[in-house]
C-alpha cells in the first residue's frame, strides 16, 4: 500500500481535489482509501461515501487534531492495509497553520487557495514549507497576475516543491496530480519508528488541561506573555 | 555559496531579498555574516517559536538562488516559437479528426463546442505537455520537438496563461502597486518602464481611463478586464495564452487581441461570439473529449465578420454616447 497525506488550511479545497484526483485514477484499477482528520464535525465523509470511495473519519474533539493524527496514523494505516487499499489518502486541516502532519519518507501534499491573499504563504509555516507537492486551488476566479505572483511566494519558501495548479470544479489538472501519488513497487507494511518532518509546538499550561478562569493565578505550565511595550506620549 | 555573506549574495543576486523576506528573516545588520553564521544566531527557543528548520533553509536558498539564475535565462531567449498537438482519442476511443495542428506565435485558434465537451482537458494536455499519458493520449510538441521537463515541474515557468470571464482581482492594492508587484515577481528590470507600457496598453482597450492609485478591486468591468489583458500580454511569462471568451462590453476585443499578438503570444481563445471566433484562421471544434475537426475560417467568412464588427462597432458607440450623458439618433 502507499500513503500521501493531505493538510491544507480549512475551506482551502482539499476534499474537492482528493475526489477529483480520485476520479481521474478509476482506470488504474486502484483500490484507494481515504481517512479524513478533523477536530469538530466534518461531513466530508458523505461526499467520499457517494462517490463510492470507502472512507473513514476521526474527530480529535477536544484534543489537538495534529497531535490526535500522529498518535493515530499507525491504526490508519494498518485499516488501510486490512481494507485491501493500494492507495490509502489521509486528509487534515491545519488548524493553527504551525502544525505539520508530514512523515518523512511519504509524500506530503499541502492544498491552498489563491483568495487567502498573498501573505499567507508567509504565514503558513511547516505545513507549506515541508510539502512535496503544493496544490493551487480557485485560480479559475482570479487574475493571471495574482495567480503568478502568489506561486512565486510560494515557492520562495518552499523552492523544493512541485507546484500544481488544480481547479477543484472542473478537476483540471487533477489527472496530472493522480500520476504522480502512487509508485508501484512501494509497499507500506507500517508507519511506526518514521518521524514527523516537523515537531509540534510544545505545549500543556493549565488552560490544556481544563482551566476555564482568567487571570495570573490560574496560569500554569507554559505560559508566555505578550509584549506590548510602553505607551507612547 | 556557503562561503559568501549575505551582503555579497545580495550583491550578485538581488532577487535573493525576496527569499529574506518571504521566510521573514531580517538580515537587517547581518550583511558581513554568512548565511550560516545568521542562522546560528537565533537559538533553541527561537527556532521553535519561529517554526523554523536551519539545515532546510540553507538547502532552499541555494535551489531558489538557482531556479531563479535559470529563470532570468529563459527570460533572456523565452524559446518557446510553436505549439503542435498530435492527435489521441475523444471519450469513446474514437481517433481524433486531425492530423497535427501547428500554431505559431501571434497566431490566434479559436476553440468551440458546448461546455463539458473537452475544453478543459485540451488545456490540460497543454499545460502538462502530454506525451500520450493523459486520458486523450494526445501528444504535444514545443518548437516541433519533445518538450523540456520544466513545463511540468516548475513554478515559475507555467507554459499556459488563462484569462477568463470570472475572474477578478482579489488583493487589497492599488493599480501602481498591483503592477509593481507583478513585475517584481517576474524578476523584471526596469519595474518604471513596464508598468508606464502597461497602463498605456491598458487604457488603449479599456472604455474609461483609470488612476494609477485606483484600487484594483474598485476598477470597472471593463477597466478590470483591460487591464489583465494588458499585464498578462506583457508581463506574464507563460509564452501561450488561453481566452475564455471576452465580454462585448466596456473593452476594444479587436485591439486586446492584437495587444497579445504584438507581444508574441501564442492566443487559443474559446468563444461563441462570432464576432471573435471569425478573427481566427482556424478553429477547432470539440465534441465527446476530443477535437473532432478542425475548420479554415473561408473567405465567405471573413466577409461575414467584416458585417459583424461594423454592427459591433455600431453598438459601441451608441453605448459610448450613452456613456457621456448624450441622446442617440439614428
Amino acid at each position: 500500500m502507499n500513503l500521501v497525506i493531505f493538510s491544507g488550511p480549512p475551506s482551502s479545497g482539499k476534499t474537492s481535489i482528493i475526489l477529483k484526483t480520485i476520479e481521474a485514477m478509476r482506470t488504474r484499477d486502484l483500490q484507494v482509501g481515504v481517512v479524513k482528520f478533523d477536530c469538530l464535525s466534518t461531513d466530508d465523509d458523505i461526499l467520499y461515501e457517494k462517490a463510492g470511495i470507502p472512507v473513514k473519519k476521526g474527530l480529535s474533539g477536544a484534543l489537538c487534531p495534529d497531535h490526535y493524527f500522529a498518535s493515530n496514523i499507525e491504526e490508519v494505516v494498518q485499516w488501510g492495509r486490512k481494507a485491501g487499499l493500494d492507495l490509502l489518502i489521509t486528509e487534515s486541516a491545519g488548524l493553527c497553520n504551525r502544525c505539520s502532519p508530514y512523515i518523512k519518507s511519504i509524500m506530503g501534499v499541502c492544498v491552498i487557495d489563491n483568495l487567502s491573499g498573498i501573505n499567507t504563504p508567509k504565514k503558513i509555516g511547516p505545513m507549506l514549507k515541508a510539502a512535496d507537492i503544493v496544490v493551487i486551488t480557485k485560480g479559475d476566479i482570479v487574475s493571471q497576475a495574482e495567480r503568478e505572483v502568489f506561486a512565486s511566494k510560494v515557492n520562495s519558501v518552499n523552492p523544493k516543491a512541485m507546484t500544481m495548479h488544480i481547479n477543484g470544479l472542473t478537476g483540471q489538472g487533477a489527472f496530472e496530480l493522480s500520476t504522480l501519488l502512487y509508485e508501484e513497487d512501494q509497499e507500506l507494511e507500517t508507519v511506526t519508528g518514521m518521524e514527523l518532518r516537523y515537531p509540534m509546538p510544545s505545549a500543556l499550561c493549565s488552560y490544556c488541561l481544563g482551566e476555564t478562569r482568567i487571570g495570573d493565578a490560574f496560569q500554569m505550565g507554559n505560559v508566555r506573555k505578550i509584549e506590548l511595550g510602553e505607551i507612547d506620549e | 555559496m556557503s562561503k559568501m555573506t549575505i551582503g555579497e549574495i545580495l550583491q550578485k543576486y538581488p532577487f535573493s531579498m525576496s527569499y529574506f523576506v518571504e521566510n521573514k528573516l531580517d538580515i537587517d545588520g547581518h550583511e558581513y555574516e554568512t548565511f550560516q553564521e545568521f542562522l546560528g544566531g537565533f537559538d533553541q527557543e527561537q527556532v521553535e517559536d519561529l517554526a523554523m528548520d536551519k539545515k532546510e533553509l540553507q538547502e532552499n536558498l541555494e535551489i531558489f538562488i538557482n531556479q531563479m539564475n535559470e529563470f532570468l535565462g529563459i527570460k533572456e531567449d523565452m524559446g518557446v516559437k510553436s505549439l503542435t498537438i498530435l492527435p489521441g482519442n475523444d471519450k469513446s476511443g474514437e481517433p481524433e479528426g486531425f492530423n497535427e495542428l501547428t500554431i505559431n506565435t501571434s497566431q490566434i485558434i479559436s476553440i468551440v463546442g458546448p461546455t463539458g465537451a473537452g475544453k478543459s482537458r485540451l488545456l490540460a494536455d497543454i499545460e502538462w505537455t502530454a506525451q500520450k499519458d493523459t486520458p486523450t493520449g494526445r501528444s504535444i510538441l514545443i518548437n516541433g520537438e519533445l518538450p523540456d521537463k520544466k513545463w511540468r515541474f516548475s513554478s515559475n515557468n507555467k507554459l499556459v496563461a488563462q484569462l477568463s470571464q470570472n475572474m477578478n482581482f482579489v488583493m487589497d492594492l492599488t493599480v501602481m502597486e498591483f503592477l509593481q508587484l507583478h513585475a517584481e515577481s517576474r524578476l523584471v528590470e526596469d519595474i518604471e518602464e513596464t508598468i508606464e507600457r502597461i497602463i498605456q496598453a491598458a487604457n488603449s482597450l479599456a472604455g474609461e481611463k483609470f488612476q494609477l492609485d485606483t484600487p484594483v478591486t474598485a476598477l470597472s468591468g471593463g477597466q478590470s478586464r483591460a487591464l489583465m489583458i494588458a499585464d498578462t500580454a506583457i508581463l506574464s511569462s507563460s509564452p501561450i495564452v488561453l481566452i475564455d471568451e471576452i465580454e462585448n462590453a466596456g473593452i476594444d476585443r479587436r485591439k486586446a487581441l492584437n495587444l497579445l499578438i504584438d507581444e508574441d503570444k501564442i492566443v487559443l481563445m474559446a468563444t461563441h461570439d462570432p464576432t471573435l471566433a471569425l478573427i481566427a484562421d482556424k478553429r477547432i471544434i470539440i465534441k465527446n473529449g476530443g477535437i473532432s475537426k478542425i475548420i479554415e475560417t473561408t473567405e465567405e467568412e471573413k466577409e461575414i465578420l467584416q458585417e459583424l464588427e461594423k454592427i459591433d462597432a455600431f453598438v459601441q458607440a451608441m453605448r459610448i454616447s450613452l456613456r457621456q450623458g448624450e441622446s442617440l439618433s439614428r
